[in-house]
């Protein structure tokens, strides 16, 4: 039995950067102490957060029930092994994010800088409160309200591309949300009469077997966020957005909260069982194989380098959806580990991609020949992520494909393990040539070239998480330990 | 707020004060010539009838669903047995206090935006305030229509008077389509007067049985009268016209009170009275709820004017609790009257907030703005949440009805269930257009230095809003998120009285009375096609040895 401890950490960490908000809009005016303000709440952050692993590391669970909303349905928080995971990736990268933001914003210097902070940090609140909502009224509520707070970053030039691609943004998912996630809560309230998150599911196999379907559906589909074709368009279009929003949230907080929420369900409303026993984790893996190999192909054809890391993240996102919808115990390790490894590999790639187009306002890739002799640090950590990607061994994304691809094999399913070799190779198709490009071919010798240069505002955030990603590949134990937790309560 | 309840003329006249102390701080008011006195005296009587609603409130037995705060009866006409009796039931006291709260807003919003006779002004929205109060009090059916007719003639002072350029169309057309009602209405009061042996009061009314042909055609009288409140489709036409042309108080009382009439006549006489009527008709009605809330939301999405695109959404938003209604279980309805009691706080905020930047630029064309958030962001944030409260979100008031009556569709009418996520996603449509286009996209030196976009010339205007706004639109915020968080006081105080109604309503739900019905056609059918077979199996038997 799991040891509850009650706890108001968890409400904290979640309310520190939305109480921030307000010293950033006071000190609108001073840009350095407005800035500080982002760096002490995301530091706060990560140590209240952190500060709590020693309890689940112990297999507890700290729960903090706000109130009651109407009978059997709270505000309640929940930090758990899952939830602490997440949280963990996201409040530490908040960290470096700012960072690369600070570099980002001044070096182009980007207008309605106030606005930008304000809304990151709600944005940090709402992730946060995805990752801890102890039911899914709160994770309802934190997913809505993520959705809303990054319209302004997503639309942030207000140009016409800008506006094309918010609208697009806030149609796919408060259009999903609204209707599909709306009506699955519903349903799964109205069949189980709850809506808490419990170990094995709220859903029995003794529940009618079309309505608990169709709720799982609608749920899949309302999560638009995870990026599951044919749902995923919102994401390149999301990339008119600044280079740190792409990074931290559309590799790290968006996606990761809509790739969370889905494993949350899989493994907390629905339960392995019911997932096993209506033939749902299966189905879901074979459909998501689709996204996995179709988003890497399109990858390929892309020259704009944002728009490519884009693709690449629809299919990575797939990875942890189908390493959990193999319910097998490899196959959850993996997908769960695989949202730190694509996390801090990916935001790698992102702010690699900044650092190009601030030092140098290249987007495309065809023009970044020999760029590595004028940005070796950039193209460095580049390459650290797009290895990790790949899944090369020691890199980050080699442990977590390691996992997965045992996982197919305790699934039995060869079909699922082809998917993942496939992938692997697209991966290496539409990355390495990049880093062809970038080292061994000739520089262009205009003078614009050579004052190329990089900024350390921007480049010891992007080397600090090529490091990490290292790290995790080499040394991916912590983790490991807090996802046995998970799988073992499961 | 006890202190309050030990004074003996509140506590056995509270009902009565509150109806006349506005009526007769009214008639004082039309007696003063200097406008800041008026101004004050009017706040001051919307404040003390505020205050006065809330030990009503406070002091509500949950436990029953019996009248409280009973006067009377006292008949005041005797020969028709007319008699002046108040009360209130866990229903109408939310409005009582909605009515309250709706009151001072509208002072507050009519401050400086009215400059023409105030004091007539001010005499108005006391006069509505009395006659609010007395239609929600009444537990008679004669002071009822008494109070519900004269409620129109300071409703269309008050946008034949203050209103805009084509306030005399708007005025007669709001004044005829609701006399129309009220006509048919008093047709059918007269004939259950009748019907139930020389009675107009309510309870009494209620207690009575009556024939089927009788109920459906005095319900259908009622419907039509109510309808037009609400109002339902196709009945609405005259909303856009009348909101377009009110002056900003007008359009709050009209978005945050009025409307409710209809619903609430709905609860406290077709239902109740007409139960068996009420069941035959819920499925038409339902239907053109459906209708009212998918066209409503259509018709906001294509509107580039400011007040127009919230009064449409009015109509879809109605659309939503007239649903709930006729579903006949505890979560439609709890989930309709509280979405009643949202709608007029949320869409009387909206109004609220057009009022004031019009007030500042004098034009409702959306392609006018574009630069609120830039230069007026503190109202930028306020209406940020009421538009967020307005489309539903997790949190606000607006959320807590949806999912309320979400739950209630489940419940036996899952089919619906798509008509109002449709509704749902289109109300999120058009108030987020709405957002975006008052507060982003004018004026912005996009990025690298390019060349700002020209402002529109409105923007001269702009000033963000004052204490006494601010004051206004705070009230309202209170109750977005405290309804969003903690609906279950505003809940327990219905619930009694939403169980007895069920209980009035229904031999059996609507929806079951269909079910069966369907069951036992689907039976008869069985039946008939058994001795089909039988009959067939026996022709078989009987000419198989012949084969």
């Amino acid at each position: 039995m799991e040891n509850i401890v009650t706890d108001i950490r968890p409400l904290l960490a979640v309310l520190v950067s939305a109480v921030a908000v307000l010293f950033i809009l006071m000190a609108r005016k001073l840009p350095n102490l407005r800035e500080g303000v982002s760096y002490v709440a995301a530091g706060i952050k990560f140590l209240l957060i952190l500060s709590m692993v020693p309890v689940v590391l112990a297999g507890g669970v700290v729960e903090f029930t706000v109130f009651e909303v109407l009978p059997g349905i709270e505000l309640k928080f929940r930090a758990d092994a899952l939830g602490m995971f997440f949280a963990l990736t996201a409040s530490f990268l908040w960290i470096i994010a700012t960072t690369y933001s600070i570099g980002y914003m001044r070096s182009l210097n980007e207008h309605a800088q106030t606005r930008y902070f304000s809304c990151f940090a709600i944005a940090l609140s709402a992730a946060i409160g995805v990752a801890f909502a102890g039911n899914l009224f709160t994770l309802y509520l934190f997913y809505e309200l993520l959705s809303i707070m990054t319209y302004p970053l997503v639309a942030h030039h207000e140009d016409d591309p800008a506006w094309e691609g918010g609208t697009k943004y806030i149609v796919y998912l408060v259009g999903t949300s609204k209707t599909f996630l709306l009506a699955a809560v519903v349903m799964t309230y109205m069949i189980t009469g709850t809506l808490e998150f419990k170990e094995g599911g709220i859903f029995t196999t003794a529940m009618p077997v079309v309505p608990v379907i169709l709720t799982y559906i609608f749920f899949l589909i309302g999560f638009a966020k995870a990026g599951i074709m044919p749902l995923h368009n919102w994401l390149p279009s999301a990339m008119v957005a600044p280079t740190p929003v792409s990074g931290l949230l559309h590799a790290v907080a968006v996606v990761k909260v809509g790739v969370f929420s889905v494993v949350r369900i899989m493994l907390y409303v629905f339960g392995v069982e019911v997932m096993g026993a209506f033939g749902l984790g299966m189905a879901t893996a074979f459909f998501v194989s689709f996204t996995i190999i179709t988003a890497s192909i399109i990858a390929l054809t892309k020259d704009d380098l944002k728009a490519r890391l884009a693709y690449s993240t629809v299919s990575q996102l797939s990875y942890i959806i189908i390493g959990v919808a193999m319910l097998t115990p490899s196959g959850i390790t993996g997908g769960i580990l695989h949202i730190a490894c694509h996390a801090f590999s990916k935001i790698t790639l992102f702010f690699c991609a900044g650092s190009i187009y601030v030092a140098s306002g290249i987007k495309k890739i065809s023009k970044l020949d020999g760029i590595a002799r004028r940005m070796p640090i950039t193209m460095a950590a580049f390459t650290i992520g797009a290895f990790s990607m790949i899944g090369v061994p020691v890199a980050a994304g080699f442990a977590s494909k390691w996992y997965l691809a045992i996982g197919t094999l305790e699934a039995g399913s060869l079909a699922l393990l082809m998917v993942l070799l496939v992938s692997t190779v697209l991966n290496a198709a539409y990355f390495l040539p990049i880093i062809f490009r970038a080292y061994f071919k000739e520089a262009p010798n205009t003078e614009e070239f050579l004052r190329i240069k990089e900024t350390p505002f921007v480049w010891v955030p992007l080397s600090i998480t090529a490091v990490i990603s290292v790290i995790i590949g080499v040394y991916p134990d912590f983790l490991l330990s807090m996802i046995e937790i998970i799988v073992g309560n499961l | 707020m006890t202190w309050l309840m030990d004074l003996q003329v509140l506590n056995n006249h509270i009902l009565s004060v509150l109806i006349f102390l506005p009526l007769a701080m009214a008639l004082l008011v039309l007696a003063i010539r200097n406008d800041e006195v008026v101004r004050w005296i009017t706040l001051a009587t919307m404040v003390v009838v505020f205050i006065l609603t809330i030990p009503l409130i406070c002091g509500f037995d949950t436990t029953t669903h019996t009248m409280q705060y009973v006067e009377g009866p006292y008949t005041w006409i005797s020969a028709f047995n007319a008699q002046y009796y108040l009360g209130l039931d866990g229903i109408s006291v939310l409005f009582v206090f909605l009515t309250g709260l709706i009151g001072i807003v509208s002072v507050l919003a009519s401050w400086t935006s009215v400059k023409k006779s105030v004091s007539g002004f001010m005499a108005c929205l006391l006069f509505m305030q009395t006659f609010m109060i007395g239609v929600f009090c009444s537990l008679d059916f004669f002071l009822f229509y008494i109070f519900w007719e004269a409620m129109l003639i300071p409703m269309y002072l008050l946008i034949g008077v203050w209103g805009g350029p084509r306030r005399i169309y708007a005025a007669v057309k709001f004044f005829l389509y609701t006399l129309v009602g009220s006509v048919l209405m008093l047709v059918g009061i007269i004939a259950l007067y009748f019907a139930a042996g020389s009675t107009f009061d309510i309870q009494a009314l209620m207690a009575n049985e009556y024939s089927f042909a009788f109920q459906a055609v005095v319900f259908l009288s009622f419907f039509i009268a109510f309808a037009i409140k609400v109002p339902m489709f196709p009945f609405h036409t005259w909303l856009p016209d009348a909101h377009v042309e009110a002056p900003t108080a007008g359009s709050i009382i009209l978005a945050g009170v009025l409307l409710k009439m209809g619903t609430y006549g709905f609860l406290r006489f077709s239902i109740p009275m007409f139960p068996d009527a009420a069941n035959y008709f819920a499925v038409p009605i339902i239907i053109l709820s459906i209708i009212g809330i998918i066209y409503g939301a259509l018709l906001a999405l294509a509107q580039t004017d400011l007040k127009k695109l919230i009064a449409y959404s009015s109509v879809s938003h109605m659309g939503f609790i007239t649903f709930a209604l006729f579903l006949f279980n505890v979560n439609g309805m709890e989930g309709g009257i509280i979405q009643m009691f949202n709608h007029g706080i949320t869409t009387g905020a909206l109004f609220l907030c057009v009022g004031i930047i019009y007030e500042r630029t004098h034009t409702r064309e959306l392609s006018e703005y574009g630069w609120v958030a830039k230069l007026m962001p503190l109202y930028a944030v306020f209406l940020f949440v009421f538009t967020l409260a307005s489309l539903g979100f997790p949190g606000t008031n607006g959320f807590i009805g949806e999912i309320l009556i979400l739950f209630a569709a489940y419940e036996g009418w899952e089919f619906y269930l798509i008509f109002l996520l449709i509704g749902i996603i289109l109300g999120t449509a058009y108030m987020l257009y709405l957002y975006k286009k008052l507060c982003f996209g004018a004026g912005c030196a996009s990025h690298h230095g390019e060349e700002p976009a020209p402002m529109p010339k409105t923007a001269k205007t702009a000033k963000d809003i004052n204490g006494r706004e601010a004051l206004a639109l705070f009230i309202l915020l209170i109750f977005v998120f405290w309804i969003g968080f903690q609906p279950m006081g505003y809940l327990d105080i219905m619930h009694e009285s939403v169980a007895h109604l069920l209980d009035q309503a229904g031999h059996l739900p609507a929806t079951e009375v269909l079910v069966e019905g369907a069951g036992e056609a689907l039976g008869i059918v069985g039946q008939g096609g058994d001795i089909l077979l039988d009959g067939l199996s026996d022709a078989v038997d009987s000419t198989a040895p012949e084969l």
